[in-house]
């Protein structure tokens, strides 16, 4: 039995790492745009689900992931206008629609796959871009630079968002709306507009990370193919303090504990394999009561908007 | 009065037609996956297919099936509907759905209640119990492994360990030490059924340590399969249905579980007013198990000998495998 801590074992549970937190990456960014402004889309799981579908369907038939990646996208987007319109224009209760969204999607996602598809497929999906140079460094080189686009993209994502969120106007806009709705407004800020927005960028990109599962990481697509990693992706925001560098830090986490337990039992490290798939979980929650910084929640988070009142 | 034989006509019309056209018989399913999942439930569901063909049709043959019924209170409530609705046999095709038969067979005498994977009928007229010897299949798969495998590991990705999960595993582990010991086996359980995303991972986590053949069972082994046909020359070997389609150049052979037999016999024991009472388990003499090889994958001779050893030895008895 090799050392638990090799040089090898290292770099392959890092490996395995940065592809779980990819999915969670898009998603949690996503839903850290949604709930900055306000809004709390618990529908996350189900926008995935569909946006996989979308990916993998559209990319079978067309022949390009691409047109299966913008697919994936569009119905997230689409998905994001539904959750919009109930939960700011009608003013629904945000938790109890963002679970209808989920059922939707769960079981649109599973109707769809039946009638169109069938039966459980493979496809090639994205492949990994060496990226000279820095890809031959040792050590580091293979696990974060020889990866799929989609990989790539969702690593990137991090800094874009924050820069976003923290430099830009549109930044402040959005947090303001998220802070303070009455204040915005009183400043010509269109709330509704505003929060219409952050929900469909965080429900596109929520497609991403679906289209990132079905086209880019497992080439396939099943029922329930998610298995719940939207709501992980919910509490991760929670976990990141509602910043995309903290969403960053419980994504990876939250992987690299998943990929060193899956280690440990290929090596034969005697632990019980109910406590070892437990470990990611229990230390992600012992992880969240201990960092949280509740001072950075939205204060207007789960409040829908009515001019006039405060 | 008119009314009257308006009505008396309308009757004996009514029952005309109704003698004319025979009812279907009418079996119902309830399964914890999608009828689609390449694993448990499609085997059921495919063998339900092929009956249905056997006996003239939909006509001849009525089913209905509710999936993705991983929830057992959902399912309870399915398997009860389906009863009170009159259909003639109720499947709930899940090990996890055995107290909810208990509790609901007896309120319906007339139907016939089939459930698996278990060997318990709770001493119940109506109710039939399936299982599969799992571990017949799992030790066949695993003398070919051994002999295919050139590092020397071989990678199991698990579910959770239970079930028929966990006698195939014991079964391949045997079947791999039966043809060399110092060969290591590497177990890994995802903790779930359905999720894909971390069968994946740990199937790369076999192959990034070495591992050149894989197994594992469940339908989030799509992803294990996945991550073999990605690794290029990693072997798959299947179980509960045929998987061949999945990676045609990489899946050696699955052990099939074939349920048609069990079908055919439990509705002729019904028509013949016999609704349970009987356990069934599907084995390699039996015809229930099959090992399918992939006509895909060209097996060296030798393997493919030693496994047809292994197929024969335990069909005549020679070969125990425990469970």
């Amino acid at each position: 039995m090799r050392g638990v801590f090799s040089l090898d074992v290292v770099s392959g549970i890092l490996n395995t790492m940065v592809g779980l937190a990819t999915p969670f990456l898009y998603a949690a960014i996503g839903e850290t745009f949604a709930q900055s402004s306000g809004v709390v889309n618990l529908g996350v799981d189900g926008i995935m689900l569909l946006s996989a579908f979308a990916a993998f369907y559209v990319s079978l038939i067309s022949g390009s992931l691409w047109l299966g990646l913008a697919a994936a996208a569009a119905v997230g987007l689409i998905l994001g206008l539904l959750m919009s319109l109930v939960s700011v224009t009608l003013k629904a209760e945000q938790g109890v629609s963002g679970i209808g969204l989920y059922m939707f999607g769960l079981g649109m996602s599973s109707l769809l796959f039946k009638v169109l598809v069938g039966t459980v497929k493979t496809l090639q999906g994205f492949k990994p871009l060496h990226i000279p140079l820095l890809g031959d460094i040792p050590f580091v080189g293979p696990i974060l630079f020889n990866n799929n686009i989609l990989v790539y993209g969702a690593f990137l994502l991090v800094p874009l968002s924050w820069w976003i969120l923290e430099k830009t106007t549109l930044g402040l806009k959005i947090k303001s709306v998220g802070q303070n709705p009455a204040a915005a407004d009183s400043l010509g800020i269109s709330v509704n507009g505003i929060r219409y927005l952050s929900v469909c960028a965080g429900a596109a990109l929520a497609g991403i990370a679906g289209a990132s599962l079905s086209i880019s990481l497992l080439d396939l697509f099943q029922d329930n193919l998610t298995a719940g990693q939207g709501f992980i992706a919910v509490a991760l925001v929670y976990f990141g303090g509602w910043s995309p560098f903290g969403v960053l830090a419980g994504a990876l986490l939250f992987s690299v504990v998943n990929s060193f337990q899956l280690w440990m039992q290929v090596l034969g490290v005697k632990i019980p394999a109910n406590i070892a798939v437990m470990l990611p979980y229990l230390l992600t929650i012992a992880a969240l009561t201990v960092t949280v910084n509740r001072a950075r929640q939205p204060a207007a988070l789960n409040k829908p908007f009515e001019r006039g009142e405060s | 009065m008119k009314l009257k034989r308006v009505l008396i006509a309308f009757v004996l019309v009514s029952a005309l037609v109704a003698g004319v056209a025979a009812a279907p018989f009418r079996i119902a399913v309830i399964m914890p996956s999608a009828t689609t999942d390449m694993a448990f439930s499609q085997s059921m569901w495919g063998a339900l297919l092929t009956i249905q063909k056997e006996m003239g049709g939909p006509s001849a043959l009525e089913i209905k099936y509710t999936d993705n019924m991983f929830n057992v209170p959902d399912a309870a409530a399915a398997i009860r509907d389906y009863a009170s609705q009159g259909f003639d046999i109720v499947i709930a095709h899940g090990s996890q759905y055995g107290s909810s038969v208990q509790e609901i067979a007896p309120d319906f005498p007339k139907v016939t209640f089939a459930w698996g994977t278990d060997v318990n009928t709770f001493g119940m007229k109506n109710v039939y119990a399936y299982t599969a010897a799992a571990e017949q299949g799992g030790f066949v798969n695993g003398v070919l492994a051994a002999k295919l495998t050139k590092s020397q590991k071989i990678g199991v990705t698990g579910p959770v360990e239970v079930g028929d999960a966990k006698t195939y595993i014991d079964g391949f582990v045997q079947g791999v030490m039966s043809v060399n010991k110092g060969i290591t086996v590497s177990k890994t359980w995802t903790g779930s059924f359905s999720d894909v995303a971390l069968m994946t991972a740990a199937a790369k986590t076999h192959i990034a340590s070495g591992a050149d053949v894989l197994t594992g069972s469940s339908q989030s082994v799509v992803g294990s399969i996945g991550a073999a046909k990605d690794a290029g020359k990693v072997l798959w070997f299947g179980t509960q249905a045929d998987q061949a389609s999945l990676a045609p150049a990489l899946v050696v052979a699955s052990q099939v579980y074939d349920w048609t037999g069990m079908l055919r016999d439990i509705i002729s024991q019904h028509k013949a007013g016999v609704l349970g009472g009987k356990t069934y388990v599907l084995t390699l003499e039996n015809g229930g198990l099959k090992v399918a090889y992939n006509p895909s994958y060209s097996l060296p001779k030798a393997a493919k000998s030693a496994g047809d050893a292994a197929i024969a030895g335990i069909t005549k008895g020679s070969i125990k495998v425990e469970p």
